[in-house]
C-alpha cells in the first residue's frame, strides 16, 4: 500500500510524464479544450429556445421529458454511438464523435434548467413590468433573465461538469484527454498509471465545480430564494411525467 | 475498412434475434448490478439522511462529502478503486452507491423538511413519540419527494452501470463496449444500439414502476372528483 | 386543575424573558383564555402545559401532579392540543385522523369505531366526511375535525392556540358557537390562546391579559376585566369601545328594569299624554297587570276622553330578560323611539331605555 502511494507520486514527479504528446500537459489541454467547445456550443444551442419557451410559460411536459431522456441515455452509449455516427457523416475519428456525444449531453440540463429558471420569475415581478410598458423582449433581457441568472448559471455549471467527468470516456473513441491515462492504464495493467489517471480526472472535474462555484459567488446575485449552486434535483423531477 | 462503413446496415436484425439470450443475459445482469446499488445507496442515505435530520450540523458535511463523491467522474472514481479491490462486482457497486448518495440525502432531508411544522407539532403534542412520528407521519409524507430521489439515482445508475463494462461488469455496457471494439461493421453498431436501446427501455420501465408505486402508496395526493 | 407556579422560560441565546415569573391557576371545566400582543408568550404558555416546551424554572401542575414527572408523550395523550393550522395529517383520512390518540392508546376497533361516529356527530361533521382526506375539506371542517380529534380521548384538558385564527369571520363566529355549545354539555377544562380580545370576552370564564415578557397584567372575569382595568396597558389593550362591549356580557336580568310610558286602562288622556312627556316620547303603551295590551301614538288619541278603545299596535321587538344589553341597546335605537319593551313569555316585564343603557357603559 505504502509502495503503490510511492509509486504513484514517483509517477507525478518523472518530467517524463508531464511533457510531450501523452504527457499530462496536452492530455490536459485536450481535455479542457473539446469540454470547453462542446459546453459553449450547447448554450449557443440550448438557450435561446429554453429562454423564449420560459417567457411563454409553454413546454413545461417538454421541458420535462428532454431532461428525463437525458437522463435514460446513458453517457457511455452516447459516446459509443456518436463513433460510427461520426464515421458515418465522413467527420472521422477523435474530436468530432467526442464533441457531438458531449454536446448531446450537455443539451438536456441546460434546457430545462434554463427553462425552469426562467418561467419560475414571479409572475407578478413580469406583470409589473409588463404593467410598466417594458416590452416583451425587454421583460426578457431586463427582468427575467437577469432575476433567473443564479439559476442558469447554474444550468450551465451542471452541463459543464457533466461534460468534464464524460470526456473522460474520449479516450475510447481515440480522442486523448486525461481519460487516456486511466484507460490505457487497464489496457496494459498499470495501477500506478490508472491511479493517477483518476486523481488528475477527478481533479479536473472538482476544479470545474469550484471554478464555477466562485464564479457564482463573485458575479451572480441571488435572486431566488434558492442559493446559487443548488442542483434542481428536486423541482425538476416532481413534476408528473406524463403530461 | 472504415471508409466502407456507409454502406453497411447500421443494425443487423439477423444478429438481434441470434443473441436474444446474450442480451436478456446482459440485461438480467443491468438490472441485478442497479438494484444492488440503488438498494444499499438507498439504506446508506437513509441512515445518514437520519444523522443530519437529528444534528443539523452534520447535513453540511455529508453533503459535501457526497457531492465530492459525485462530483467525481465515474471512470475516475474506478481508477482509484481497482487498485485496491480489482476488477470486480465490489468496485463496480462501490461507485455505483457513491453517486446514488447525495442525490437520495438531498431529497430524503427536503421531503421530510417539507413536512409541515404544524403537522409535526400536532402530532408530538397528541404524544406521538419520536420514532413514530418518524415512521408514521414524516416518512409517508415525503414519499413523494423521496421517489423523485429514487427515480433519480436509479436512472442515472442504469446509466453507470453500463460504464462498469470498463472494468469487466457492465451489464449491458458490456454489449456497448464490445459494439465498439467492431465499431466499422454492422455487428459492432448493432451491438451498441441494442446496447443503448434496452437500457432506455430499462430507465423508462423503472422509471415508470415507481412513478406507479408511489401513486398507489400516497392515495392522499390523488385528486378526487366528488 | 392546572397551576403554574412561578414559571419562568427564557429561550437560549435571549437575555430578556419570554415568559416571567407567571402564576394563574386554572379551575376543572372553566375556559381561560390567554390573550396580548404577538410575542407576548401565550404559546409559549400553553406549550409548557404540555411540555412542548419545558419550562426554565417554576412549576407546573396538574391536579396537584407535577408535569415534569411524567413522560411527556403520556401526558400528551391525556390533553387535548389544537393549533391554529390545525395540523390534520394529510395522509390520513378524516376518520383516522380523529382515531390518532385512540390508536396511539391502543384502544380496540370496535372503540375507536364507535368514539369516532359519536365525534362526528358531536362536531356536526356528516358521516359522508370520515373517508375524505383533509384536502378535500373546506377550511371550516378542517377546523371541526381539529377539535374532534384533539377531543377523541375524551381528555379532561383541551389545549387550544389560536383554534380559529384562520378562518373567515362569519365561519369563525360559528364556530365559536359551537365551542361554547360544546362546552356547555362537555365541561372541559379549556385554555384558549387568541390575541382577539372580542373572541377572548365572547369564550372566556377567565381572560388573563398578558403584557411583553409574560407578564399577567390581569386575571379576571370579562366583565370585571371591562368594568374595572387594572391598569392602562389593559384598558388600552381592552380597546376604547370597551364600555360598548361589556354590554355584550351583561343581560337584561341583571338590571332593574323601568315601568316605561305605560298606563292601566281606562286613564284619561291628559293622564297618557303627561306620562309620555315624562318621557320625552310621542307614544304610550296600556299595559292590564303584567299583560302588555299594545301601544298607540299622541295623535291616536286626539278626540278621545280615555285611552280605552283607541286602536292599539302590538309590539314587533320583545326582548327577553336573557338577551345582553347588546342585543337591547340595538333593538332600543331601531325602535326610534330610545326604549324597548321586555318580556318573559307573554308577561311584560318593564321597558329599557338608551340612557338606562349608557348608564351600564359609563360605570
Ligand atoms: N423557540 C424559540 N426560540 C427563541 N425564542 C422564542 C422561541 N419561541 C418563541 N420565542 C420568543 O418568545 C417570545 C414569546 O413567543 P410566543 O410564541 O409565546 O408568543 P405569542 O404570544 O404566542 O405570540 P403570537 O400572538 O404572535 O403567536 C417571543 O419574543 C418569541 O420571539
Ligand atoms: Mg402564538
Amino acid at each position: 500500500m505504502i509502495d503503490f502511494v510511492g509509486d504513484v507520486v514517483a509517477w507525478f514527479l518523472d518530467p517524463v510524464n508531464w511533457v510531450g504528446s501523452g504527457g499530462i500537459v496536452s492530455r490536459t489541454w485536450e481535455h479542457v479544450q473539446i469540454s470547453a467547445f462542446s459546453t459553449v456550443a450547447a448554450a449557443a444551442v440550448a438557450l435561446p429556445p429554453a429562454i423564449w419557451m420560459g417567457h411563454r410559460r409553454r413546454g413545461g411536459i417538454v421541458a420535462v421529458a428532454v431532461v428525463n431522456i437525458g437522463r435514460a441515455v446513458p453517457s457511455f452509449a452516447i459516446i459509443a454511438l456518436a463513433l460510427p455516427i461520426s464515421i458515418r457523416l465522413g467527420l472521422g475519428l477523435g474530436f468530432w464523435p467526442t464533441f457531438l456525444a458531449l454536446f448531446a449531453l450537455a443539451l438536456p440540463p441546460m434546457f430545462t434548467n434554463t427553462y425552469t429558471g426562467i418561467a419560475e420569475v414571479d409572475p407578478a415581478l413580469v406583470e409589473a413590468a409588463r404593467g410598466m410598458g417594458m416590452t416583451e423582449t425587454q421583460i426578457t433581457t431586463r427582468v427575467e433573465i437577469p432575476v433567473a441568472a443564479p439559476v442558469i448559471v447554474t444550468a450551465i455549471r451542471v452541463s459543464a461538469v457533466q461534460v468534464v467527468a464524460t470526456a473522460t470516456l474520449a479516450a475510447l473513441v481515440a480522442w486523448g484527454g486525461l481519460g487516456r491515462f486511466i484507460i490505457d492504464g487497464f489496457a496494459i495493467q498499470d495501477n500506478v498509471m490508472v491511479f493517477a489517471g483518476g486523481l488528475l480526472v477527478a481533479g479536473l472535474a472538482i476544479a470545474t465545480e469550484l471554478a464555477f462555484a466562485a464564479f457564482e459567488r463573485r458575479f451572480v446575485p441571488t435572486t431566488t430564494g434558492r442559493s446559487a449552486g443548488e442542483e434542481l434535483l428536486v423541482d425538476v423531477t416532481v413534476a408528473p411525467q406524463h403530461g | 475498412m472504415i471508409a466502407q462503413a456507409a454502406d453497411q446496415p447500421f443494425v443487423r436484425w439477423d444478429w438481434i434475434v441470434d443473441h436474444v439470450d446474450d442480451i436478456w443475459a446482459a440485461t438480467w445482469e443491468h438490472i441485478v448490478l442497479t438494484a444492488i446499488a440503488v438498494g444499499v445507496g438507498f439504506v446508506i442515505s437513509l441512515a445518514l439522511s437520519m444523522l443530519a435530520l437529528r444534528h443539523r450540523r452534520a447535513y453540511g458535511p455529508i453533503t459535501w462529502v457526497t457531492g465530492i463523491l459525485y462530483t467525481i467522474p465515474s471512470l475516475a472514481l474506478f481508477a482509484f478503486l481497482v487498485p485496491i479491490t480489482g476488477l470486480t462486482t465490489l468496485t463496480a457497486e462501490i461507485g455505483l452507491v457513491s453517486y446514488t448518495l447525495l442525490i437520495l440525502i438531498r431529497n430524503i432531508v427536503a421531503g421530510i423538511d417539507g413536512v409541515p411544522a404544524s403537522v409535526r407539532e400536532s402530532a408530538v403534542g397528541m404524544g406521538y413519540t419520536r420514532r413514530r412520528l418518524f415512521l408514521e407521519i414524516e416518512l409517508p409524507l415525503a414519499l413523494p419527494v423521496i421517489v423523485a430521489g429514487i427515480r433519480i439515482a436509479a436512472v442515472t445508475t442504469i446509466g453507470l452501470v453500463t460504464i462498469t463494462a470498463l472494468i469487466g461488469k457492465g451489464g449491458l455496457g458490456f454489449l456497448i463496449l464490445r459494439g465498439l471494439n467492431l465499431f466499422y461493421s454492422p455487428v459492432g453498431t448493432t451491438q451498441i444500439v441494442v446496447g443503448t436501446v434496452m437500457s432506455v427501455i430499462l430507465a423508462v420501465a423503472v422509471d415508470l414502476s415507481l412513478v406507479g408505486a408511489e401513486r398507489a402508496m400516497t392515495p392522499w395526493s390523488r385528486r378526487r372528483s366528488r | 386543575m392546572i397551576e403554574l407556579t412561578e414559571v419562568t422560560k427564557r429561550f437560549g441565546g435571549t437575555t430578556a424573558p419570554a415568559v416571567d415569573r407567571l402564576t394563574l391557576t386554572v379551575a376543572d371545566g372553566e375556559v381561560v383564555v390567554l390573550v396580548g400582543p404577538s410575542g407576548c408568550g401565550k404559546t409559549t404558555t400553553l406549550k409548557m402545559i404540555n411540555r412542548l416546551i419545558e419550562p426554565t424554572s417554576g412549576t407546573i401542575s396538574i391536579d396537584g401532579v407535577d408535569v415534569t414527572g411524567l413522560e411527556p408523550h403520556e401526558l400528551r395523550r391525556g390533553i387535548g392540543y389544537v393549533i391554529q393550522q390545525i395540523g390534520l395529517f394529510p395522509h390520513r383520512t378524516v376518520r383516522e385522523n380523529i382515531a390518532t390518540v385512540p390508536r396511539l392508546l391502543g384502544w380496540d376497533r370496535a372503540r375507536i369505531e364507535r368514539r369516532v361516529r359519536e365525534l362526528a356527530e358531536t362536531t356536526d361533521l356528516g358521516d359522508d366526511m370520515l373517508d375524505r382526506y383533509p384536502s378535500e375539506l373546506s377550511g371550516g371542517q378542517r377546523q371541526r375535525v381539529g377539535v374532534a380529534r384533539a377531543l377523541a380521548a375524551d381528555p379532561p384538558i383541551l389545549l387550544m392556540d389560536e383554534p380559529f385564527g384562520a378562518v373567515d369571520p362569519i365561519v369563525r363566529a360559528k364556530l365559536q358557537d359551537e365551542l361554547l355549545e360544546l362546552q356547555r354539555r362537555l365541561r372541559k377544562t379549556i385554555v384558549l390562546v387568541t390575541h382577539d380580545i372580542d373572541e377572548a370576552i365572547k369564550l372566556g370564564d377567565r381572560v388573563a391579559i398578558l403584557s411583553v415578557g409574560g407578564h399577567l397584567e390581569q386575571y379576571a372575569p370579562p366583565e370585571e376585566l371591562l368594568r374595572a382595568p387594572a391598569n392602562d396597558f389593559v384598558a388600552d389593550f381592552l380597546g376604547s369601545d370597551r364600555g360598548i362591549k361589556r354590554l355584550s356580557l351583561i343581560r337584561i336580568a341583571d338590571i332593574d328594569l323601568e315601568p316605561g310610558p305605560v298606563v292601566p286602562p281606562g286613564t284619561d288622556v291628559d293622564r297618557a299624554r303627561a306620562v309620555m312627556a315624562g318621557y320625552d316620547t310621542d307614544w304610550v303603551a296600556v299595559v292590564d297587570g303584567d299583560r302588555m295590551l299594545g301601544w298607540v301614538t299622541n295623535d291616536g288619541l286626539d278626540g278621545r276622553s280615555t285611552i280605552d278603545g283607541v286602536d292599539l299596535e302590538p309590539f314587533v321587538t320583545r326582548l327577553t330578560p336573557n338577551n345582553t344589553l347588546e342585543e337591547a341597546l340595538d333593538a332600543a335605537i331601531s325602535s326610534h323611539t330610545a326604549i324597548a319593551a321586555v318580556f318573559d313569555g307573554e308577561r311584560f316585564l318593564g321597558m329599557i331605555t338608551v340612557e338606562r343603557i349608557s348608564r351600564e357603559i359609563v360605570r
